[in-house]
């Protein structure tokens, strides 16, 4: 398993990884909106939680369809089922690489994104937070949909049909423990429901993926 | 240890392709199978492998101990020669015998990027996987596609001398003469009936 996962963030970082291109369309969105709806304080304040929350799942989105396609096409998922680590490892494997190399980076950008939409100052412990412990269940999730996907020639649109709606707990539960933070109130109930969400994804989706994944590899 | 195949029937997309295939390969033995294209030698290759299921008939192979190689190498263009193979052991929890290197003529590769690599340059590294995984037996499918005549003799050589006469197993699908003394089996009649009909659901599984 540390094999695997130092070859995907040796690969991910290395020229045409992708590594990066997540973070810079977070930025880029995050950007624009002041653009788009005007710097009022007013009006960025209250939504900036959402817009981040919906921002770093959206760059989540982005480099998705890679965790699979790549090793599908040059025949190493192949190699991969037949070696003595299982597929469900693998899926864990590359979820926890694909987290490394674009959540991780998002939730320590966040917080400095947040300036510019005049987010309020108590609410950055809980943006970290709540994104150090959502976005692991974006990935482990995104596996899934990628496991299912794999080796269909324009999967990466399926994916993400397939993958939004199963994200809708992730962003309610995360932007509502943000916003919870923002106006002072006590935020435990989504950020327990957020950690369950993204233990019980990594408990129980890796089975799901492993078999999806030897379906598509028949 | 031996690799013993009785009456198998396999199936591409729920179709059957091959039915009552029966063979046994001992110990330190090679079998080359010959056949047209499409008659399924790849499809019997990877039901062996355990990629996919098949629709009757039994195999009997030690446990944990069969490898696959098949026309894709799963090179990745971005790692070194040395990080590819060293990927593949790690896998397989071995070491990169230095050895492997000369083997297949990789010495003066090795800290090439695997994507500036020629088509039989990458098919060598891709066979030296074989040679560091430690499998005992292997299903190749047409592994000498893109060598040439001298890499051929190289593998063979590896083949025949790492791997052979260390008491393995190695079922190949070729079109060429790898000079191994194999005995070869023609599938052509094993060809399954054109209107045998497959499980029903098996194309949608």
């Amino acid at each position: 398993m540390i094999a695997l996962l130092l070859r995907d963030l040796r690969l991910a970082v290395r020229a045409g990884g992708g590594f990066g291109l997540g973070l810079a369309f977070f930025l880029i969105v995050i950007v624009l909106v002041p653009f788009g709806v005007g710097p009022d304080k007013t009006v960025l304040e209250p939504i900036a939680p959402g817009i981040l929350w919906v921002a770093a799942l959206l760059s989540c989105l982005l480099s998705l369809d890679r965790i699979f396609a790549l090793d599908f096409e040059d025949g190493s998922l192949a190699l991969l089922a037949t070696s003595p680590l299982p597929l469900e490892a693998a899926s864990v494997t590359k979820a926890v690489a694909h987290w490394l190399t674009t959540g991780l980076p998002l939730t320590i950008a966040a917080p400095a994104l947040g300036v510019l939409l005049h987010m309020k100052t108590d609410a950055y412990a809980y943006l970290t937070l709540s994104l150090a412990l959502g976005t692991p269940a974006l990935s482990i999730i995104g596996a899934f949909g990628a496991a299912l996907t794999v080796g269909l020639k324009r999967g990466g649109l399926l994916l993400s049909l397939l993958v939004l709606p199963l994200y809708v707990p992730t962003l309610v539960f995360g932007a509502e423990a943000v916003r919870r933070g923002a106006e002072g109130m006590d935020a435990t109930t989504p950020f327990v429901m957020l950690a369950g969400i993204t233990f019980g994804a990594f408990a129980l989706l890796p089975f799901a993926s492993g078999a999806a994944l030897r379906v598509n590899l028949k | 240890m031996e690799l013993k195949v009785s009456d198998l029937t396999v199936a591409r997309g729920g179709i059957p392709v091959l039915e009552n295939v029966s063979f046994t390969v001992p110990a330190g033995q090679a079998l080359v199978l010959r056949g047209a294209n499409g008659i399924g030698k790849t499809t019997l290759l990877r039901t062996l492998a355990g990629l996919q299921p098949e629709q009757s008939g039994q195999i009997d192979c030690p446990e944990d101990e069969s490898a696959y190689a098949s026309h894709a190498d799963g090179v990745k263009s971005q790692l070194t020669v040395e990080e590819n193979l060293r990927f593949w052991a790690d896998v397989y929890g071995n070491q990169v015998p230095d050895t492997i290197y000369e083997q297949f003529d990789l010495v003066d590769l090795r800290q090439r990027a695997a994507g500036t690599l020629s088509a039989g340059q990458k098919r060598r590294l891709g066979l030296s996987r074989l040679g560091v995984i430690g499998r005992k037996v292997l299903f190749l499918d047409e592994p000498t596609v893109s060598l040439d005549r001298f890499s051929v003799k190289l593998f063979a050589d590896f083949l025949q001398h790492q791997h052979l006469n260390q008491g393995g197993i190695a079922v190949i699908a070729t079109h060429i003469d790898l000079g191994l003394d194999a005995p070869e089996m023609d599938l052509e009649p094993f060809r399954a009936a054109p209107d045998a009909a497959g499980g029903s659901d098996e194309a949608f599984l």
